[in-house]
């Protein structure tokens, strides 16, 4: 019985990556949720201002902006690379 | 007042329109006033699942365009009095559509109906904004599928974001959870995503499970709302939802492989548990 619960679990069950799968992907679409429009654009934009500087990837910038009371903070997260 | 509800989904083809037929048809014959509408122009179906496709004459368009009245747009359906089609225009590009329009029609059937069905076409565009912008409630149609939950997530986000109860600050849409095309042998297989996790990830409120069944093809092909299949698993889960819709504490259905002995599995008989 061990032997077939051996076997059995070799696979990773698809249902379960497909989970795994969408809480990530979920997680991050929320992130962006109630952004305002022009965030794409401007996350965008920044990262072609950067790149002119440093090389860095593409997905190496990380932007929100997250909204307390009467104050909203824009933070902006961009991973350098190392250094030669 | 009616009470607005929006079928949508934002991934086409995981039963929006046959959901939303579906629906429609139970709230009728459980004794309410109900017109379903369907806001996918360009590309109705909703007259053929509910079988009244040559019955059209008139249509949504032609109604925000002043060249119907409603009354002549309305189709009556031919086996629920309290059941009304409006059905969407097959000629006319989308941006026929305007929020003024929808927001008088929708007015006017306020007052005659007790619920209007939106059934939104796929998609995040205008169309899908429109159909789910006035709405009280939302039935988010669900399949058990990776793509179908994302965009699931999607809609969420509109909905919280871009309907009249938003912009207004008003009391949110009420988000409902409406998972099709569920098949409990894959599930016990593990390779389908399981009720539990899709309620999980999307953490809203489940109206209802229908099974994948061969009635709702069936049903189709008939021009025949499923629900009026009170023998099939599929009609009978939709009559569940209903209930659930309308307030009923009803217990959950069809989301496992029924037991069945040994007998039965030879004879073809015995009960569905």
């Amino acid at each position: 019985m061990k032997l077939l619960d051996f076997l059995k679990g070799e696979r990773k069950k698809s249902a379960s990556v497909a989970k795994e799968r969408l809480q990530i992907i979920v997680a991050h679409q929320r992130g962006h949720r109630g952004q305002p429009d022009y965030m794409p654009m401007l996350e965008q934009e920044l990262l072609e201002v950067i790149r002119r500087y440093v090389k860095v990837e593409q997905d190496a910038i990380n932007i929100s902006l997250d909204s307390e009371d009467d104050c909203s903070v824009l933070e902006l997260n961009v991973t350098l690379p190392n250094r030669e | 007042m009616a009470k607005i509800i929006v079928v949508t989904s934002g991934k086409g083809g995981v039963g929006k329109t046959t959901s939303a037929a579906a629906i429609a048809t139970g709230l009728a014959l459980r004794g309410n006033k109900t017109v379903v509408i369907d806001f996918d122009v360009g590309l109705r179906n909703l007259d053929l699942i509910m079988g009244c496709e040559r019955r059209v004459v008139y249509d949504l368009v032609n109604v925000i365009q002043g060249e119907a009245g409603l009354n002549q747009a309305l189709i009556r359906d031919k086996r629920s009095e309290n059941l009304h089609i409006l059905p969407a225009s097959q000629t006319r590009d989308k941006d026929a559509l305007t929020l003024e329009g929808v927001e008088t029609v929708l007015a006017s059937l306020s007052e005659e109906f007790d619920y209007i069905i939106c059934d939104s076409p796929a998609g995040i565009e205008r169309g899908a904004q429109l159909a789910l912008y006035f709405a009280d409630e939302a039935i988010v149609v669900t399949n058990p599928e990776v793509s179908s939950v994302r965009d699931s997530d999607r809609i969420l986000g509109l909905l919280s974001s871009k309907s009249r109860r938003a912009e207004q600050n008003r009391d949110p849409i009420k988000e409902h959870l409406l998972v099709t095309r569920y098949n409990p042998n894959r599930v016990d297989d593990g390779d389908m995503l399981n009720l539990e996790d899709i309620c999980e990830i999307l953490a809203i409120n489940l109206i209802g499970l229908i099974p994948e069944s061969e009635a709702v093809l069936r049903s189709s092909n008939q021009g025949v709302p499923v629900i009026h299949d009170d023998k099939s698993d599929a009609g009978q889960a939709y009559a569940d939802t209903v209930s659930r819709l309308m307030g009923e504490d009803v217990p959950l259905r069809f989301q496992h492989v029924p037991k069945r002995g040994l007998l039965a599995r030879m004879f073809g008989g015995g009960s569905r548990r």
